[in-house]
Order: structure tokens, then sequence, then C-alpha cells
């Protein structure tokens, strides 16, 4: 009962999203601004503002601009301060996006590896990652586990660990599996891991950094590459001369474009699904969020019952959005692992 | 769209970030924990196959024990049998012996009685002999104490013998 209080409240302070915590009679309310403003990128980690005030992780940002590079912390350039040249555009092709002014006015976007708030979740996540599995496998060095078992959080990952490795890899990819399972295994925990911590309303989660596509793209980026550069010859013969009638492949290769285009949408698809998927979850959330922050002018009733109704159906949402992190980890693993047992095949 | 559009910066980190925790785990982290798991699986499987063949053999065992005991209930019971049989073959024989025993005692007996019989039979024809030559000597003296007597036996001798 007190781990069930303990849930309740931890999803009703998810719904107090740090992003509305502004002041409520201020009714106008930029949901769409707020909404693209939390899923989309930002130089600073914003994470509440107090008295009128935001209170901001100022992040590095790092620039290689016309004069060269720059470094420098987020807190330089907010508000429209302008540093070395280099400011935050307003609007335009790179709204919210550090650029200079060029030689004829027209704004410069420079090479920006800034560290974001999606870099710095995403830097928190994987040395999270690292210190989990590693501290995990460090029982293992320090046990003979053919004697003794985990228990604990050990145990907990050895389940999951085993589950993935077992159900999914093995079953999917078949007689060598082993050369897979350490890439499937920690894209399955690099993807299960961040979309927990984007579903943590506060600092230091809360990026929605698996339902960016920039990240999606490189996963599925690994994906393809597990797939192309291991498959066998069946693999590729299916693709440059696959089975059919002869004037399909010859002299117009109809055929192989079609199969060539499937390399790369069974990527894209696993890049999309996942981007769009948590993208849709922090959304909905917000949206449901904002309602309360909407209503506050149409008075206190109005406002009182549908922040109930928010309420719950947030709550719902975030379990909803729980379920949705594992499935999501899940699908991107079980498809990675199919595709690449269907590029091991061999000819039957 | 800006959501659509892969941000260069931040594809350049999660290649180099993604890449770093790739290779970490993949050589320190997932293939230790898997490798040790696999090993534990096979070593649970080979004790699970170590029991099964203990208990097909107890079972061996047990039926066999079975087997024993129900030879030994019946090679009980046969020698418990033959035993009665004996019993009853000894009384019985025993039982023949002792009449034969018995009719020869009888039959023994019976000639001894009649034995006895006929010299008791004997002794007493001598007895009778004896005394009737006795009491005719005693009568013939009587009767020939006088002349006229011996005469007339004398006559009647005659008289007989004529």
């Amino acid at each position: 009962m007190r781990w069930l209080t303990f849930i309740l409240l931890w999803m009703l302070t998810s719904v107090a999203h740090p992003a509305f915590a502004s002041d409520p009679s201020d009714a106008d309310v930029d949901v769409a601004h707020m909404l693209f403003g939390h899923i989309g990128d930002s130089y600073g980690w914003h994470i509440t503002d107090w008295n009128g005030r935001h209170v901001t992780i100022p992040l590095p940002c790092i620039v290689y601009s016309s004069t060269g590079w720059h470094v420098f912390m987020s807190s330089k350039i907010e508000h429209g301060h302008e540093h070395e040249g280099l400011f935050i555009a307003e609007e335009g092709r790179y709204a919210d996006k550090i650029v200079e002014a060029g030689p004829d006015g027209n704004l410069v976007r420079p090479f920006d590896i800034s560290i974001t708030k999606n870099v710095a979740s995403l830097m928190f996540g994987s040395a999270l990652l690292v210190l989990l599995v590693l501290s995990c496998a460090s029982w293992y060095r320090k046990h003979d586990a053919s004697e003794e078992t985990p228990g604990g959080f050990t145990g907990l990952m050895e389940m999951m660990i085993m589950m993935v490795h077992d159900d999914l890899i093995k079953d999917s990819v078949g007689p060598d599996y082993r050369r897979y399972a350490p890439y499937l295994l920690t894209a399955f925990f690099f993807i299960f891991l961040n979309n927990l911590l984007g579903l943590v309303p506060f600092f230091p989660g809360g990026a929605n950094l698996t339902g960016n596509i920039a990240v999606t793209l490189v996963l599925a980026m690994c994906t393809f590459f597990a797939i192309n550069l291991f498959a066998n010859r069946h693999y590729w013969k299916e693709i440059l001369w696959p089975d059919g009638p002869i004037f399909l492949k010859f002299p117009l290769p109809i055929m192989q474009t079609i199969e060539i285009f499937g390399m790369f949408t069974k990527p894209f698809s696993l890049m999309v699904r996942l981007f769009a998927n948590i993208m849709a979850g922090h959304a909905m959330i917000l949206g449901l969020v904002s309602v309360i922050f909407v209503t506050a002018k149409l008075g206190p009733v109005i406002n009182g019952s549908m922040t109930v109704v928010t309420m719950l159906f947030g709550v719902f949402m975030n379990c909803l959005e729980l379920l949705v992190a594992f499935i999501q980890a899940y699908v991107f693993t079980m498809l990675s692992s199919v595709f690449i047992g269907l590029s091991r095949q061999e000819s039957h | 769209m800006n959501l659509l559009l892969p941000d260069s910066g931040l594809l350049f980190w999660m290649t180099i970030i993604f890449a770093i925790v790739f290779f970490l785990l993949a050589k320190f982290g997932f293939p230790v924990i898997t490798g040790m798991v696999e090993k534990r699986t096979r070593r649970i499987d080979d004790a699970i196959g170590a029991a099964r063949e203990a208990e097909s053999r107890l079972k061996g065992l047990a039926a066999e024990q079975e087997q024993l005991i129900s030879d030994a209930r019946a090679e009980h019971d046969r020698i418990l049998k033959e035993a009665a049989q004996e019993r009853e073959r000894m009384i019985a024989s025993a039982q023949e012996q002792a009449r034969a025993e018995a009719g020869k005692i009888m039959d023994e007996t019976r000639e001894r009685i009649r034995q006895e019989k006929e010299a008791a039979l004997r002794d007493i024809r001598r007895e009778v002999a004896t005394l009737s030559v006795a009491i005719a000597e005693k009568v013939v003296r009587k009767e020939l104490s006088s002349d006229e007597g011996q005469k007339e036996l004398v006559d009647r001798m005659f008289e007989e013998l004529s």
C-alpha cells in the first residue's frame, strides 16, 4: 500500500511537469511553443521557473564559426544575448539554433557540436547504462556464477538480459547469434533506459532523447550496418538476382531496384517508429498537462474539474508510456534481430 | 519541420557516445553476463540430467527390491507349504507304521493265546485222564475187594469178549 501511494505520488509529480510551473494566472500559455520547446532541443537545461526567473542549468556550447572555434556556456547567449558574434535565432530556418550573421546579412549556421540538453541527457543516460551493466558484470567476475545466483538489482538485470538474449536474439537471429548479441543487447538497454529517463519529469530525466530523430537515426544506421556488413551470399543473391520472371530483372532491373530500396526502408522504419512513438508519448503527456493551464482562464470550476480529468488521464498516459518505453525497446531489438536473422539465412 | 531533421551536433555526439557505450558493454558487459549465465544453465542442465539418471536408477533399485521381497515371500510360502506337506506325510506314515505294528502285536498275542489255550487244554486233558484212571482204579479196587465182584467182572469181561 505504501508503494502504491509512492507510485501515485510519483505519477502526480510527473504530471506537474516543471515546464508548466509558471504562474497559471498569466493565462496566455503558448502551448505549441512550450511543447516543441520540450520535444526539441535547447542549449541550456531549463528546470523550472521560480518567482518569474528561469532556473536553467547552463551547458557548454562548442561552435566552429567563420571566426574559428568558440567554447562558452549557454548562459552567455540566453534571452537574445550575443556572444562573439553568435546568437540564437528567434525564427526562420534556424529557429532556436546558434547562428551568426553572414557578411550579406543572412543568418549562417556554423558547425555546432554543443553539449545541448539532449547531448547532456545522452551522456548521463549512457554513463548510467555503462555503470549499471558493468556493475552487474563485476558481480559475475567476483562470483562463480555456476555456484550461486545473483539477487537484488543484479538478479533483475540478469533476468532482463537473459529474456532479451534468449527470447529475442537467440530465436530471431539464428545459429550465430553470439556475434550480434552484444550490439542487440546494447541497443535494447540503451533505448529502454533512455525511454525511462525521458519519463522522469525532473532533472536529469525528462529529455526527449529517444524521441529525437538524430538518435534513432544512429541506432537505425547501426542496425543497417549489422545487417549488411555480415550478410551472407544468399542475402545478396536475393537482392541482386531475386527469384522471379526474367523480364523483371533484365534489361530493366525493376526487382533489384525494389530490393535495394527495401534494404533502406527496413532501418528507416526502425528509425521512424521509435522516434514517432516516443515523441508522440511526450507530446501527449505535455498536451494533457497544458489543458490545466489553458483552462485556467475559463474559471475555477472548469479549471478544477479539468484538472482532475487531466490528472487521471495523465496517470493513465504515464502508465501507458512506461509500457511503450519497454515495447519500443523490445520492438526495435526484435526487428533488428529478425532483419539480421534474414541476412544470415541460408538458401533452402 | 525541425523535428524531422537530424541535428548535426546531436548526430555527432550520439555516434561517438553510442560507439563508446557499445564498445564498453560489448567488451566488458554483456558477454560476461550472458557467458556466465549460459555456463550456469549448462551446469543446471547437467545437474538435472544427473538427478534424472539417479532417480531412474533409484526406481530400478526399488523395483529390484520389490522383486527380491516378492521372491522371498514366494520362497517362504513354498517352504511353509512343503513343511506342511512333509508333516502330513510324516503323520500319515507314522500312523501307518503304528497300525502295522499294532496288527503285528495283535497277531502275536492271538497266536500266544491260542498256544496257551492249547497247552492248557492238553494239561487239563492229561489231568482228566489221570483223574479218571485214579477214579477207575478206586472204583475197580472197591468192586474187586469181594470174590463175587471179581467173578462178576470176569464174567462180564468174557461176555464182552465173546
